[in-house]
């Protein structure tokens, strides 16, 4: 399945298998079930991914953080925003490994993806036939800058707004 | 009111142009039409009956005179001549064509409007009390607040995609007239009782459609700073716990029902906790920012009591009759609020052709400092009249057929769009409507009747917010036949009640009959100075049932008052 992040499309290291060993690779994405076991079975150089329902308790991914290098959070559907919550809160919680959103989401939610805290995005082919390459660049860049803060928008309105406050204010001082 | 800045302007412009190319995709099938639904209906354009409807955000119903000229102009040249307001402050366009819709969507970003979130499972255009700024009961202008969340929710990208709709009311009077407790999240401006600080009573859970629930009070203080971290946690545990399974359970309502309330604040309040307020709240001087916008106009400095507005009174009744029910007080000395009734006897409440919106934006720049509010009751009000004015005013609005006298009265309904235009319903309200209208047509009997507000909805989605109606119509459909529910004592206000069921549904053409026993009811039973509803809460439904069910059940003989 493509993989897309901000650039466009980018080589996709990982496999995905249902258990780890040294056949599997050094870059692995074993489901939300057999985690425990890949993390045990593992080889010491090997990068262990981990594919994740939309509706797991954050916490409970949270508690393997630091060993996990990547983790895809599914859209069983595009109309199903869990995935987003469910990256935000993994990010406001302090995980710094790889977010990649997978499944149905379209072109459309790109910017949103982004925003909640996913670094990537891995379309189904199905979305992809339609929506090729350049439709996810083209949605990514439509709205410059949105309304809420801390969603990843440095340039966020209410940022800019405060900085030409400041702006002001110091021209007045000087 | 609020004007765009340049960031404003670029983001809704932007907007635009997404939509255009949205449409463009859908057209060349990059889109597939189960993907382009609900990007169409997060910016208002639904697939009605016979045709497209666009439904355009009026942000807490507050519209300057050049908006409603450019929403005539949209009338005439895309539309047919005519717009409609709805129970959510909104203006809606039965008729558009999809190529056109891109195109009045500029038109709007010309008078800085636009259609975002006025539909799909996001956060709705934000509601707020249309006499905001001029009731004397009012601690603060809501419209502040609402702004601001109207903005917080614009293209959210975490909760464009919630489990269903979500709807957001302000108010910042005593007296409820954003009806907060029936929305998924109200908020009461108040002041802290110790400290005497402004801040928001948090009600969540409320809601209307098929089961309706008074919301609950989630937080009873909230510091002002924190309003946007607190609503963030709010739709946050809402977007992950909420029900996905069955679309009628979806709504936030059933969440707190189904977990409790206390169990709902602690994931709220946990949540909440683990935010970091100051890199998410809008900074005090933003919250300045918009608010200065919302500042007073310009009164005049007038006596309290208009000598003219009196002498006309005295000299023309039928002035007086109007006044008497359109005019509501204004905090400022000398002024007035007026509500212009878009409820004309046998009419479809709400509808408005663009000749009388052009008059009414002529009006409001004239007397009323270029400002107009819509209402949930789907009527318009001039929200700073001089009194002496008011006479000048009257005279005008009769020439546009636009002074029917019946703001509150039994004639002054509320009504969906129904099985007229509406894919939803299972029956038509519209025609149910005209037809109550034209029963109690005579005005004395409508004065002697006094507030009692009829509701109507053209199916269980409850739009015309029958639940909540003193009197309330449910259409339903029974057996390939239109069949209308009645529900007694719903209030809309701080005393929020659902109404209770009367007994079995009955033909459209016995609705006028039916309410009008319900009526005699009242009036043979109602004690000194006392309204419907309040007669209702003193003596029960029980009364009022057993005479719908007695004559429920006898035959009509009456065919002439069917509904046509
Ligand atoms: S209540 Fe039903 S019929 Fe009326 S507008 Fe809503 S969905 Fe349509």
């Amino acid at each position: 399945m493509p993989l897309l992040d901000r650039k466009g499309l980018k080589q996709n290291p990982f496999v995905r298998a249902e258990v780890v060993d040294e056949t599997a690779g050094p870059n692995v994405i074993v489901p939300w079930a057999q985690v425990q076991a890949a993390l045990a079975a593992r080889a010491k150089d090997q990068q262990i991914g981990v594919d994740l329902p939309n509706n797991v308790a954050y916490g409970d991914v949270l508690a393997l953080a630091d060993q996990l290098a990547l983790v895809t959070i599914d859209f069983p559907a595009f109309t199903d925003g869990r995935a987003f919550t469910l990256a935000r809160r993994l990010r406001n919680n302090g995980f710094q490994g790889v977010l990649r959103a997978r499944g149905n989401l379209i072109a459309d939610q790109f910017p949103y993806a982004f925003a909640c805290g996913f670094d990537e995005v891995e379309p189904s082919e199905a979305v992809y036939a339609r929506q090729p390459e350049e439709q996810w660049l083209a949605a990514a860049g439509r709205i410059t800058h949105t309304y809420q803060r801390n969603y990843g928008d440095a340039g966020n309105i209410l940022d800019q707004r405060r900085a030409a406050r400041l702006a002001k204010e110091q021209a007045h001082d000087k | 009111m609020y004007r765009y800045d340049q960031f404003d302007e670029r983001f809704v412009r932007e907007r635009v142009a997404q939509f255009r190319a949205q449409v463009k995709r859908r057209l060349d099938g990059s889109l597939s039409d189960d993907e382009f639904k609900p990007l169409r209906l997060m910016n208002g354009l639904y697939l009605q009956l016979h045709a497209y409807m666009l439904r355009i955000a009026v942000p807490y119903g507050t519209l300057a005179s050049r908006q409603l000229r450019q929403l005539a102009l949209i009338a005439d040249r895309y539309d047919r001549g005519y717009g409609h307001f709805t129970t959510r402050q909104n203006m809606q366009f039965n008729w558009a064509k999809l190529r056109d819709v891109p195109d009045i969507l500029g038109l709007l970003a010309d008078v800085e409007m636009h259609c975002i979130q006025t539909s799909g499972n996001c956060i709705r255009n934000v509601t707020a009390d249309h006499f905001a700024g001029v009731a004397a009961d009012e601690l603060e202008d809501p419209r502040p607040t609402a702004e601001l969340i109207r903005q917080w929710s614009s293209l959210h990208p975490e909760f464009s995609f919630l489990p269903r709709k979500f709807k957001i009311a302000v108010t910042g009077a005593e007296h409820d007239r954003a009806a907060v407790k029936v929305h998924d999240i109200g908020l009461r401006i108040l002041r802290h009782p110790d400290t005497g600080e402004t801040g928001y009573e948090v009600i969540v859970g409320g809601g209307l459609g098929r089961t309706p629930y008074v919301g609950k009070v989630v937080r009873e203080f909230l510091p002002r700073r924190d309003l946007l971290a607190y609503l963030e946690a709010i739709v946050r545990v809402y977007n992950a716990d909420g029900r996905r399974d069955n679309k009628f359970k979806a709504r936030i309502k059933i969440l707190v029902h189904e977990i409790g309330t206390e169990e709902f604040r602690r994931r709220v309040e946990e949540e909440f906790a683990q935010l970091d307020g100051p890199t998410i709240n809008a900074d005090p001087e933003e919250v300045a920012r918009i608010a200065a916008y919302f500042a007073p106009p310009a009164y005049e400095k007038l006596p309290a009591k208009s000598n003219a507005y009196e002498a006309h009174r005295a000299a023309n009744p039928a002035f007086a009759t109007w006044a008497d029910a359109n005019v509501f007080p204004h905090r400022v000395p000398g002024y007035a609020a007026l509500t212009i009734s878009l409820k004309a006897i046998g009419e479809a409440p709400g509808d408005i052709s663009s000749e009388q919106m052009r008059l009414v934006a002529d009006l409001a720049e004239k007397y009323s400092f270029d400002e107009l509010r819509v209402t949930h009751m789907q009527n318009v009000v001039l929200a700073h009249v001089r009194q002496a004015d008011l006479f000048a005013v009257w005279q005008k609005l009769c020439e546009a057929g636009l002074a029917t006298p019946n703001v509150g009265l039994i004639t002054d309904i509320i009504a969906c769009p129904g099985l007229d235009y509406c894919a939803l319903a299972t029956a038509r309200s519209i025609p149910i409507a005209q037809a109550l209208s034209k029963r109690f047509a005579d005005q004395a009997r409508q004065k002697e009747i006094g507030p009692l507000g009829i509701k109507i909805s053209g199916c269980i989605n409850a739009c015309g917010h029958h639940h909540i109606g003193n009197i309330g119509i449910l259409g339903l459909e029974k057996n390939g036949v239109e069949n209308y529910q009645i529900t007694l004592g719903g209030d809309a206000t701080e005393n929020a009640a659902i109404g209770g069921h009367l007994g079995p549904g009955i033909d459209a053409k016995d609705v006028p009959d039916a309410i009008e026993r319900l009526v005699d009811v009242y009036l043979a039973q109602r004690e000194d100075g006392e309204i419907f509803i309040d007669t209702v809460r003193r003596i029960g439904v029980t009364p009022f049932k057993e005479v719908f069910v007695a004559k429920t059940h006898a035959k009509s003989k009456e065919p002439e008052n069917a509904v046509a």
